[in-house]
């Protein structure tokens, strides 16, 4: 029986890959451990080892083909005494894999592949208000900050991943400042651990793209400290569950630092990484902090979804003169998306974006769940439910308005996120509620989180932890008594 | 810088030894650093003391008996050098020459003080004077310092970052990350490790393994142990330490003996040691009795001379209790100011 080689998952979100180069060709004989072909995932180029003994039957997939899925067969092994005349009979037959095993990787389909639509629902026109931050902190809903996205998208866009957009956005904004600079684990020689940061050492050097030891504590401190010392650092955690290690810099040095300073001393730094669940990854790599990093004053929190969320959101971050945490996905790096060309095209933090005007329902979600929350809403249109969602973009401070004005209109709300319920930021949407929109409630809020357990690494379970699509649709026909 | 740092990383200090600094100060030096430390000690003394009458709450470190560091170290430093520190932190501010209205009305948690009267004792920066805090959590002093220097070497300014801890903070994770960094990267910082023998209430003996000054020998920095209740020989250690660490050859560590006459905070009754230890420093290794006997000898200043410096400094400290009691509290609706700075 001949063996399949298969395109090998060669990361634990990775969905498909470039065949870049086989190594070994038709005829070949190959032992266990010879590398036979180059694989370019969207992180990196590796190499693909033979498992199994014996001699190259078929090649499937040429050299240079683009896209090709993870799992897809990709060439053909012929064991002792088997000869290409075996390739016809084995075809249909499910050979094992020739290869490392592939996990289950996510489904494409759970998020948009394809280039999202430029249309754009219409939007709150917002207000320049003074002295917003101190209404925020006492609660008061303020309109958000005026922003003319339409003009923006209308103007010109370029299809981007998301982990583009990022790096476009760090790169423009260390051209126009020398103060700013990156920081962290394998940011600059390794290119970024996710490849955010690929490309940025050849621009900037050294001295501006530092790789750090792994030592989350110390570098962060020591960047709150530069910040104190007139620079603008970007500190890169590889997860944001690493920064658990950092935490108290992040809130006690960082955060607190302008208010106990009597208003002389800010810090104007950025803390961002891959927040919430990536893919099998298992508990302690697997957890979305939104809610810890929203609870504190003197930090901004923003969360981009989509590659434009990416890029104007990170310009906002570094040019924000407080210290800014910005929650990536790591599944959504991959991604693309329509992303302004304009210089200036900067997200204002504290306004959230209608994805799609809706009247019967409305969906709130941030990052990733953006996308399930946009899926929801189609199957629900086939259902003749109209929903409006939501897409946060700042997680603090909260654009309280949008979100009541939605509210108001579709008096129903179904809030998503990746994080665990209790305390979570659809606890707090949903106080928000409470307090300013009980009377035009025409149902119960529903929450739709991750079940309230670490996150299993059982693919069946994992799956079943974490918020899916089909969870919105079932939550918003309920709150629309269907 | 192999040899050298392996050769300094050894330098512990004879405690007994009287200091033999060469040059030796002059009459003009010595008389500053004695109304230094003098300052520091009326003025932590009035604290002590407006803490007792309920005008000062919270937590409140007093700084008496370690005069001798902060005052030795700052002598040397250069204008564009960086200063931060723990919550022990009332001396370095008076010696990076910052107000004693300033703090003190900090202290009262008036308007009139650095912080507006939202920081309080632990909390205070004034960066036109290059003082950064002013830190409550233990070791995170040494990673802001480390990045007070990273931005030192970043913009080329020439600063050296002088980055206070006590003996409690020396055994804090984040301390060793920060060594590892600084000496990788050869960052201009000075960690100036303020041994007051005592973790709070748990002593050295108790809390730490080998010594501290040595700590920093697997990274390549040099370290030194320096007697902290003369002023001379912290000024001397500090000026070689701060020449090192400013011609570029990474941070330096100076451990310096010291002792805190009063405990840890003004509720800690100190029952942790013996009283006669707290009375044989007093009387045998103050650090301001001893610059005035090395005056009095090296110079011939007479007590006249003494006294009226003593006025001088009593002088600025009334004033100050009286600014820290006069100055009005913040309006009401400050409490909402400050948590961010407004963008739009």
């Amino acid at each position: 029986m001949t063996i399949q080689v298969l395109m090998p998952a060669l990361s634990p979100t990775m969905t498909e890959g470039n065949l870049a180069r086989w190594v070994k060709k038709e005829g070949d004989t190959v032992e266990s451990g010879d590398v036979i072909a180059e694989i370019e995932t969207d992180k990196a180029t590796m190499e693909v080892e033979s498992v199994d003994e014996g001699v190259i039957g078929k090649i499937l997939i040429e050299e240079g083909a683009q896209n090709v899925s993870v799992n897809t067969p990709i060439a053909v092994l012929l064991e002792d005494g088997e000869s290409a005349d075996d390739i016809q009979a084995d075809s249909g037959n499910n050979a094992h894999a020739g290869n490392i095993p592939c996990a289950p990787v996510s489904d494409p389909a759970d998020a948009p592949s394809a280039t999202m639509s430029t249309e754009i629902a219409a939007q709150p026109a917002g207000a320049v208000v003074e002295n917003r931050d101190i209404l925020y902190a006492q609660g008061t809903v303020i309109e958000p900050p005026p922003f003319d996205e339409a003009t923006f998208m209308a103007e010109g866009t370029v299809e981007q991943t998301v982990r583009e957009a990022l790096r476009d956005a760090m790169a423009e904004e260390m051209r126009n400042d020398d103060t700013v600079h990156i920081l962290g684990e394998e940011v600059a020689e390794y290119n970024g651990a996710y490849k955010v940061t690929q490309g940025l050492l050849d621009e900037f050097g050294d001295k501006r793209v530092i790789d750090t030891p792994i030592t989350e504590h110390g570098f962060a401190g020591m960047a709150v400290g530069a910040a104190f010392n007139g620079l603008k650092p970007i500190v890169e955690f590889m997860t944001m569950n690493f920064a658990m290690q950092a935490i108290d810099h992040i809130i006690n040095s960082a955060a607190k630092t302008l208010y106990m300073a009597g208003g002389q001393l800010g810090c104007p730094i950025v803390f961002r990484g891959p927040n919430g669940a990536a893919s099998r990854v298992g508990a302690q790599h697997s957890q979305c902090f939104a809610s810890w990093y929203a609870h504190v004053p003197g930090l901004k929190v923003v969360s981009p979804w989509s590659a434009a969320d990416a890029k104007g959101l990170m310009k906002a971050a570094i040019r924000d003169p407080n210290p800014v945490v910005i929650l990536e996905n790591e599944i959504m790096y991959g991604q693309s998306f329509d992303v302004p060309t304009d210089p200036e095209y900067v997200i204002p933090i504290g306004r959230a974006k209608i994805e799609r005007e809706g009247s019967d329902v409305t969906i709130v979600a941030f990052s990733i769940m953006v996308g399930k929350a946009l899926e929801a809403a189609e199957k629900l249109a086939e259902q003749g439910i109209d929903a409006e969602v939501i897409n946060l973009r700042t997680i603090r401070p909260l654009d309280r308005y949008t979100i009541l004005e939605s509210v108001k209109k579709t008096n129903r709300i179904v809030c998503c996120e990746e994080g665990w319920p209790f305390a979570g930021i659809g606890a707090e949407i949903a106080a928000l509620i409470g307090e300013h929109a009980f009377d035009y409630l025409d149902a119960p809020l529903k929450r739709v989180c991750a079940s309230d357990v670490p996150l299993p690494y059982a693919a069946n379970l994992e799956a079943l932890a974490l918020p899916q699509t089909d969870e919105i649709v079932h939550a918003a026909k309920e709150v629309c008594y269907q | 810088m192999g040899s050298k740092a392996n050769k300094k990383a050894s330098k512990k200090a004879d405690l007994n030894a009287v200091s033999n600094v060469s040059p030796q100060p002059s009459q003009e030096e010595m008389l500053a650093l004695y109304k230094d430390m003098l300052l520091i000690r009326r003025f932590e003394e009035k604290a002590g003391q407006l803490y007792g009458m309920g005008l000062i709450g919270g937590f409140c470190h007093l700084y008496i008996g370690q005069e001798a560091v902060v005052t030795g170290i700052q002598s040397v430093q250069e204008p564009q050098d960086t200063v931060v520190t723990t919550y022990r932190d009332h001396g370095h501010m008076l010696a990076q020459g910052m107000s004693a209205n300033g703090v003190m009305a900090e202290l009262t948690g008036r308007e009139g003080g650095y912080s507006r009267g939202k920081g309080g004792s632990m909390h205070m920066f004034s960066e036109e004077k290059g003082f950064f805090g002013g830190h409550g959590i233990v070791g995170a002093s040494t990673a802001i310092g480390t990045g007070l220097a990273f931005a030192h070497k970043y913009k080329e300014d020439g600063g050296v970052a002088v980055a206070y801890m006590g003996d409690g903070s020396a055994n804090q994770g984040q301390v060793a990350e920060c060594y590892n960094m600084a000496a990788l990267w050869k960052l201009p910082v000075l960690y100036v490790i303020e041994n007051n023998q005592y973790a709070m209430g748990t002593s050295n003996a108790r809390h730490a393994a080998g010594q501290l000054y040595a700590r920093g020998a697997g990274y390549g920095i040099p370290g030194e142990q320096v007697d902290g209740m003369d002023v001379f020989a912290v000024q001397a250690a500090a000026r070689q330490a701060l020449d090192y660490v400013r011609s570029g050859d990474g941070p330096y560590i100076l451990e310096v003996m010291t002792y805190r006459y009063r405990g840890h905070s003004m509720s800690d009754p100190a029952k942790y040691r013996e009283k006669s230890e707290v009375d044989d420093m007093k009387s045998n290794r103050d650090p301001i009795d001893a610059i005035k006997e090395a005056m009095k000898e090296a110079y011939d200043v007479k007590d006249e001379d003494l006294k009226a410096i003593d006025k001088e400094i009593k002088a600025i400290v009334k004033e100050s209790a009286e600014f820290a009691q006069e100055s009005p509290e913040l309006a009401p609706e400050e409490l909402w100011t400050d948590v961010l700075v407004e963008v739009e």
